[in-house]
């Protein structure tokens, strides 16, 4: 019930968001300057020939009469049409969609396991050196931020010792049999382990540049409140039971250390979707990312109205998804 | 035949070497209630600890034996002694508030133990877990163990930990300051529901608090601290008839008299307490030349 409630507000609230935002770009982009025809004219284009293309895309119009036209299509599902592409704002954003999901949840799943793995084995090994390493290597991969790390995975794993493709999404000469632009999901549903092979070897660089800085924030974070966890009186309670460090650190301290950090990966998870802009970017994936900064290059409006939203809505939902597992997880939300 | 022996133990904060414990001697007879008494700081509470094998990491023993049913738990490896203490004794903690994990529920709290250190099967565990919350007079056990602990007043939460304690028999059971951080109405009934389950399941218990009102009551015998030496070491009734030692008189003319609650209460005189640092200092002096 209380679940229920708290995902109907969000639902209220996330549409207000999104309203928001879609305002403000479609101004912004509009005010900035750059003319999206002028892009795709030939030199010596006569005046005539942009105007009436001009008003062929609408663009002659006040900004609010604009806008009217734009969202009452966005309302029927009709984002518009691409200036550059010529082809629905939406199949375009669609298509690339499944790229940047599947980049950022392997992201985000590296920076958990690598997070996780130093903040367990920093708090099993309190006070000694390795707890010390851990925080140094911490420290390192907080600094740096994440296209760095991917120019500095580049010369490592593409140019010195080339193990990982450093471009693309998959090796452009193999057939691929896919019927949806999740690759990497479906080549495992399909049982083609030679392609997920390739697709991974393309898309691991990208993801661990995206997930170091997260996995040292996963890792400082969740060592931090471990650590106090493990002063409370359950714990030790727990170890004159029986129970050894290990089942003490992952049984009775860890569901409770972990819900700071939860709140913490869902906000920093929105941000890792941002960095993979650039970081598609670096290592030319196609996902939204990089068709957004094509966008913005030539000015495609429509374009980059529909990437954005897209975008705002990608981090509303993942933002809903974090409270409603904040709710599942501690018992003491649950019941409001 | 006693079930706990210390022996000589002493223990001291790592880096400043303050001594915690010096060369503490106990025993607790099999089925016997066994008080440590002392002020704040004492150092009571770090022999439930030491014994239980939680004492804080910054504290280490330096010397000593601590004996449980025959066996030097000090000379064993870290993880067959915790398995070791876990089977045959337990713990009643100070704040029953804190002492329960707030993300799992009562059941799996009580039956762990039983379950994971003793290899019951389950379904046992279980049972054993209703007829123990029954035993410590708990309403409607079926819906307590399905229960997570904000759920629970703090006295429930009390007889649940009392009933945890109880669940494996085991041999010795710590109670560290059991009723302090109750409510006064809660305390005077988990007193006696600590009193009637020892006596029912014959356990030996260590029973370390600063009330010398509870230690008459319930303890045979105690040990009185001060700055983690044992000072007297007697049965309760010699005690309280003739304390041998001048600051367990001292300890014992300041407690408040409940057929008397208009009396002004009686510090600790200074001279005992000089007294009493005075015998500290030559015990660290006899130990640093012997």
């Amino acid at each position: 019930m209380q679940l229920l409630r708290t995902f109907l507000l969000r639902l209220l609230t996330t549409a207000i968001t999104l309203i928001g935002v879609a305002v403000i770009v479609f101004v912004v982009i509009r005010v900035v300057p750059g003319n999206p025809i002028a892009m795709m004219l030939p030199p010596g284009a006569t005046d005539e020939d942009i105007a009436r293309l001009t008003a062929q895309y609408g663009l002659d119009k006040p900004i609010p009469e604009q806008f009217l036209i734009w969202a009452s299509g966005v309302l029927q599902g009709d984002f518009g049409t691409s200036i550059t592409a010529r082809q629905p704002v939406l199949d375009l954003v669609l298509g690339r969609l499944p790229a940047t999901l599947e980049l950022s949840i392997m992201a985000l799943v590296i920076a958990v396991i690598l997070g996780g793995v130093m903040a367990l084995t920093g708090t099993r090994a309190r006070g000694t050196k390795v707890e010390a390493g851990i925080d140094v290597a911490n420290g390192m991969a907080l600094s740096v931020p994440d296209f760095l790390w991917g120019l500095v995975l580049i010369l490592l794993f593409g140019v010195l010792v080339p193990v990982f493709h450093i471009s693309g999404r998959v090796t452009p000469s193999l057939d691929l049999p896919f019927t949806t632009n999740f690759y990497l999901f479906e080549s495992v549903l399909r049982l083609r382990f030679d392609l997920w092979a390739d697709i991974v070897s393309h898309m691991f660089m990208p993801a661990l540049a995206l997930a170091i800085p997260l996995a040292a924030i996963i890792g400082q974070l969740l060592k931090q409140s471990l650590k106090e966890t493990m002063h409370l009186d359950y714990v030790t309670l727990s170890r004159t039971k029986g129970y050894g460090e290990n089942h003490v650190i992952t049984r009775e301290a860890l569901p409770n250390a972990i819900l700071p950090t939860l709140t913490l990966v869902g906000v920093q998870f929105t941000f890792l979707i941002g960095g993979t802009v650039i970081i598609e970017r670096l290592f030319s994936y196609e996902g939204l990312g990089n068709m957004a900064i094509d966008a913005v290059i030539n000015r495609d409006l429509p374009l980059i109205q529909g990437i954005v939203i897209l975008f705002a809505v990608i981090f509303t939902a993942v933002n809903l998804v974090v409270d409603l597992s904040y709710a599942l997880l501690n018992p003491r939300l649950r019941h409001g | 035949m006693s079930f706990l022996t210390v022996t000589n133990l002493s223990a001291r904060l790592k880096g400043t070497g303050f001594p915690i414990l010096r060369r503490v001697s106990l025993s607790v007879a099999a089925g016997q209630v066994h008080g440590l008494v002392g002020e704040s700081g004492a150092g009571k509470s770090m022999i439930g600890k030491a014994v239980l094998g939680i004492l804080p990491s910054s504290v280490e023993i330096t010397e000593g034996r601590i004996e449980l049913d025959g066996v030097d738990l000090l000379s064993l490896p870290l993880k067959e002694r915790r398995r070791r203490i876990g089977a045959t004794a337990a713990l009643i903690p100070q704040d029953p508030l804190t002492a329960l994990n707030p993300s799992r529920r009562i059941a799996p709290q009580v039956t762990d133990r039983l379950v994971d250190i003793l290899g019951w099967a389950r379904a046992r565990a279980n049972a054993r877990a209703l007829e123990l919350l029954h035993e410590v007079q708990i309403p409607d056990p079926e819906r307590v163990l399905r229960s997570y602990p904000h759920e629970l007043s703090g006295g429930m939460r009390q007889r649940i930990l009392i009933a945890s304690a109880f669940a494996a028999e085991p041999k010795l059971i710590v109670a560290d300051e059991p009723t302090t951080a109750l409510d006064v109405t809660v305390q005077k009934q988990i007193l006696k529901l600590i009193a009637e389950m020892q006596a029912r399941h014959g356990t030996a218990l260590l029973f370390v608090t600063h009330d010398l009102g509870v230690v008459s009551k319930v303890c045979q015998s105690l040990s009185v601290l001060y700055g983690g030496m044992v000072v007297e070491d007697t049965p309760v009734r010699d005690f309280f008839r003739a304390p041998a030692h001048a600051y367990s008189r001292a300890l014992l003319a300041a407690t408040p008299k409940y057929t008397d609650p208009m009396a002004s209460l009686v510090p600790v005189p200074e001279a005992v307490i000089a007294g009493v640092q005075a015998e500290l200092a030559a015990f660290d002096r006899g130990a640093r030349h012997g």
